[in-house]
């Protein structure tokens, strides 16, 4: 017998998300990145734009609060909610 | 002493940590000498980290001359800590409260004031009056990065700091840690270093189940902690656990301090008062805890009895700073503070002296008991702390530490160490497979609900040290697949650490104190004849935790018996209910 191990992933819908018509993260724009204390956001390299990467989001609000277009929404997460 | 992906550093001082006492430590050692390097070391970035990350409703300890004396607050702290206080550390930061007032005032931090123009003092212990509300205090964050780029202190964000370099003497040569984003292994060497580093928040797992849903900022994992005692350091009461009054879920603050002053207060199920005094110590949760478990429970924040105008100044308060995700929540769940109560929970445990005792001991001058390392701030054991304290220790911390430095030389340092540092923090990276670090986390920190979480069982704690010992085996087998979840990885051994610490210390100690933060069942009664005593942990010569007794310092300022006990009786005396016709 040959067991094989593998590794699998758990399905989370990201409390954080990013208006792609407001988000300005294509012109250089990474305060929310910067900011988020978990390090939880990254931009795109396809879209150009911020997107959380992690969902391990303590629903504290510097990346919406500090974004120059108002392009981001943070949600309570839903285990919380 | 390098390798290919290690970065060497030299700065005369690190101040790790850039939350709130971390930039006044590098802002003060600047001031006190402007020609040293002085480098900001921060895990996440310090324009937005740490406990304040979006600033702070009000300072709750505040002594201001008019309206407290340092000799009172001494007092008041003392008794809220069941006696078990170095007061010089206390009475040292209440002398200095004021000039620390005065500094963030004069850096631009706005307080609430009255109409004459005095600090608008308000009352929420149970003795004195020293809470100032900070109605705009969403900037504070802001005020001090902008004096941190005037003083010219160096900042390098995203770096997650995890073994304190040591000299052949022993005294503290620098830091290590890795870049989250790129693994990249960095070896900072200083003459001295601040630890500030916050509690140790991500200790027991919120009821909820969710990781990072904790009542303090998760990055706040426990790091100093557990650096400090890889030194040598010696930690001080961490049996006084931090335990408190949060909303259910939300898992933030209450916040009875702001809405106490405007009329709001704790209630139980039935909207009735319980405890005398909101301000959080091991006597009031006690009572808090009695009230969950019995039949008058849950436990609530009662507004709905406040005029409207009253209801639209605690919702612009509340929902703007500290956790201002608050007002979606109450939202999401159809809370209307003019209609409905807000249900409470007790958090999970953690240590912070912040809020109770538990720290790495320091004296008056924010010296720990290893040469050249300093510790400021949540992490720091002078008991009740907050903000504030905070602020005031991480100036000691930088000043006395832009002394200590003043012309000594780098420390030599033996390579090995760093080899072995830099092994054992990438290895999950390096493996191919293993244990994902979020389920360790989770597994982890259930246990520590299972085992440690008041009331205390000696049995259990027992158990837990078993079921500790297994995870460290799984700390081996840990399988990161980023630098990001390496980050994740070197948080939950920290955090086993602390997890240990925790059920050591409070094995030690046999007997109960503090209230619910060292309630244990197999030896109920306060024993002031054998543990009217601090109980320190360190890690001895032979690389084992033990534990041992300090005597308590003598008091600056005397107790009298009958305030000795005045904490004891915070529960509302019961009245008479008539008689049903």
């Amino acid at each position: 017998m040959t067991f094989t191990f593998r590794e699998t992933t758990q399905r989370s819908a990201a409390p954080v998300t990013v208006d792609h018509d407001k988000c300005i993260a294509d012109k250089g724009c990474t305060v929310c990145v910067d900011v988020c204390p978990l390090d939880l956001l990254a931009i795109d390299p396809d879209t150009g734009k911020a997107y959380m990467k992690f969902d391990e989001c303590w629903y504290c609000m510097p990346c919406a609060k500090d974004c120059p277009t108002g392009a981001v929404r943070v949600e309570i997460p839903y285990l919380l909610r | 002493m390098s390798t290919a992906d290690t970065r060497i550093h030299e700065y005369d001082l690190v101040v790790v940590g850039g939350g709130t006492a971390g930039p006044m430590a590098a802002i003060k050692a600047k001031e006190r000498n402007p020609a040293l390097r002085v480098l900001l070391l921060d895990k996440a970035h310090v324009k937005r980290s740490g406990a304040i990350s979006m600033g702070m409703d009000g300072l709750n300890n505040a002594v201001i001359p008019g309206h407290a004396t340092p000799e009172q607050y001494t007092k008041e702290i003392t008794i809220a800590n069941d006696g078990i206080v170095n007061q010089a550390t206390v009475y040292a930061y209440a002398k200095h409260s004021f000039a620390t007032i005065e500094q963030l005032d004069r850096w631009g931090v706005r307080f609430e004031r009255d109409e004459t123009g005095d600090y608008a003092v308000k009352k929420v212990h149970h003795m004195g009056a020293y809470v100032l509300p900070m109605p705009e205090g969403h900037d504070v964050k802001k005020v001090l990065y902008r004096q941190l780029k005037r003083a010219r202190v160096a900042i390098t964000n995203r770096i997650v700091a995890t073994r304190l370099l040591q000299g052949d003497d022993g005294a503290i040569a620098g830091v290590m840690g890795f870049d989250c984003r790129t693994a990249e292994f960095h070896v900072i060497r200083a003459k001295a270093v601040v630890l500030a580093c916050g509690a140790a928040g991500r200790l027991g797992l919120p009821a909820s189940g969710y990781l990072m849903g904790t009542y303090e900022n998760p990055t706040n994992a426990g790091d100093g902690y557990a650096m400090a005692y890889h030194a040598g350091a010696e930690l001080a009461n961490l049996e006084c656990f931090q335990i408190n009054p949060l909303i259910k879920d939300y898992n933030g603050p209450a916040c009875a301090y702001v809405t106490g002053p405007l009329g709001g207060f704790t209630a139980n199920s039935r909207g009735q008062r319980f405890i005398e005094c909101d301000y959080w110590s091991g006597q009031m949760m006690w009572e808090f805890w009695q009230e969950l478990q019995g039949g008058n429970g849950p436990v609530f924040l009662k507004l709905d009895h406040l005029a409207e105008e009253t209801i639209q100044t605690i919702e612009t308060i509340l929902h703007s700073n500290e956790r201002p995700s608050r007002g979606e929540f109450h939202a999401g769940r159809g809370t209307d503070y003019r209609r409905d109560m807000v249900e409470m929970h007790i958090s999970e445990i953690g240590f912070c002296s912040g809020h109770s005792a538990s720290g790495v001991w320091v004296n008056e001058r924010a010296e720990t008991s290893v040469p050249g390392l300093y510790a400021a701030g949540d992490m720091a054991a002078v008991p009740h702390n907050y903000m504030l304290g905070a602020f005031t220790y991480g100036w000691f911390a930088g000043e006395n530490a832009a002394d200590y430095i003043a012309g000594r030389a780098f420390a030599a340092v033996d390579g090995a160490q760093v080899e072995r540092a830099q092994a054992r923090v990438l290895a999950p990276l390096l493996r191919e497979q293993g244990l994902a670090p979020a389920q360790v986390e989770y597994k982890l920190r259930r246990f520590v609900n299972d085992y440690l979480q008041p009331p205390k069982v000696t049995r259990k704690m027992d158990i837990a040290l078993d079921r500790f010992d297994g995870i460290r085996d799984d700390l081996e087998q840990l399988h990161a697949t980023s630098p990001h979840e390496l980050m994740r990885a070197a948080e939950v051994s920290v955090i086993r650490d602390c997890a240990e610490m925790a059920a050591r210390a409070s094995l030690f100690r046999t007997e109960s104190r503090w209230g619910l933060y060292h309630y244990r069942v197999d030896h109920p009664q306060r024993n002031d004849a054998d543990w009217f005593c601090h109980a320190h942990l360190k890690k001895d010569d032979a690389g084992r935790m033990s534990s041992f007794k300090r005597a308590v310092e003598p008091y600056i300022v005397p107790i009298d018996s009958q305030e000795r006990t005045a904490y004891d009786r915070l529960r509302v005396a019961a009245t008479p209910q008539p008689a049903l016709a």
